[in-house]
């Protein structure tokens, strides 16, 4: 039973990381490409782990996926700051549908 | 000193995690690494032991942050994944800036955590002295201050502000 639940979780995480990969082909820049690398690879990254776990249970390779659910939650979200943070003080713009920059406004001065 | 045992026993239950089954060999050398682990950078860990004594606080961790998170998080799955594979793309981006009322290091990064979690948008920034985030926001319904705070950060700081300050 167990088994089955753990492949649904792993169909499902396959289905989000292929949006997730989709995403950073078609979205226009790096910003957006990095909204579509954070949220949908990693849940699709922690669902493929979580199946894991249910489908070989409380075993060594089982705590492991556990294990890398908590880095992998903790660290993506960071990474994608620094990227975020690292690409706005290097200069690259916005796409060009843009709505607003209040980043760009506040920060005029100081580089 | 405190933040020291706290990262002893930490590294301990996450080495002993790694090598299951646990056996002693396993045991005294997890028990020699965590004690050097936490001799090398244990005051960097915990900055303010005494809120690990609130049981309360892990309560609502567990009752309240987790299942909103994981709502969020799955919601933000779905609404990237339309606009991904809408035709059209239906975007219109752009960075927005919210206030917090957070101070502490540990409810900033889990508020900036979730809300790149979360459906739509992605932290760029923080500007502590002033409690600003810059947040990118993949589909702008707000660019004033006040309503984009209420969009965004609302939800979540209302319980990051009980388990962490």
């Amino acid at each position: 039973m167990s088994s089955i639940i753990g492949l649904i979780f792993i169909s499902l995480g396959l289905a989000f990381d292929f949006f997730g990969c989709l995403g950073l082909v078609r979205l226009p820049d790096v910003y957006n490409r990095l909204q579509a690398a954070t949220k949908c690879v990693t849940i699709g990254t922690c669902s493929i782990l979580f199946g894991t776990f249910l489908v070989v249970g409380f075993s060594a390779a089982g705590l492991k996926a556990l294990l890398c659910i908590v880095f992998l939650v903790l660290t993506a979200p960071v990474a994608a700051h620094a990227i975020a943070r690292g690409a706005h003080r290097a200069g690259v713009k916005l796409w060009k549908g843009s709505v607003v920059d209040k980043y760009a406004e506040d920060k005029e001065g100081e580089i | 000193m405190k933040s020291r045992i706290v990262l002893f026993i930490v590294a301990l239950l996450v080495w002993s995690l790694l090598n299951w089954v646990p056996d002693w060999q396993h045991l005294v050398v997890g028990i020699f690494i965590a004690l050097f682990v936490a001799y090398m950078t244990g005051d960097l860990f915990v900055k303010r032991p005494h809120v690990l004594k609130h049981p309360l606080r892990y309560w609502y961790f567990l009752a309240y942050y987790l299942p909103v998170f994981l709502w969020e998080c799955f919601k933000a799955n779905v609404d990237v994944a339309y606009r991904v594979a809408h035709p059209r793309l239906p975007i219109s981006p752009g960075i927005v800036k919210v206030k917090t009322n957070l101070k502490t290091d540990t409810g900033l990064t889990f508020l900036a955590n979730s809300i790149t979690l979360t459906p739509g948008t992605l932290c760029v920034d923080i500007d502590r002295d002033n409690g600003v985030l810059y947040v990118h926001w993949i589909d702008v319904k707000a660019k004033d201050v006040e309503s984009a705070t209420k969009i965004i950060v609302e939800r979540f700081e209302r319980i990051l502000r009980r388990i962490f300050e």
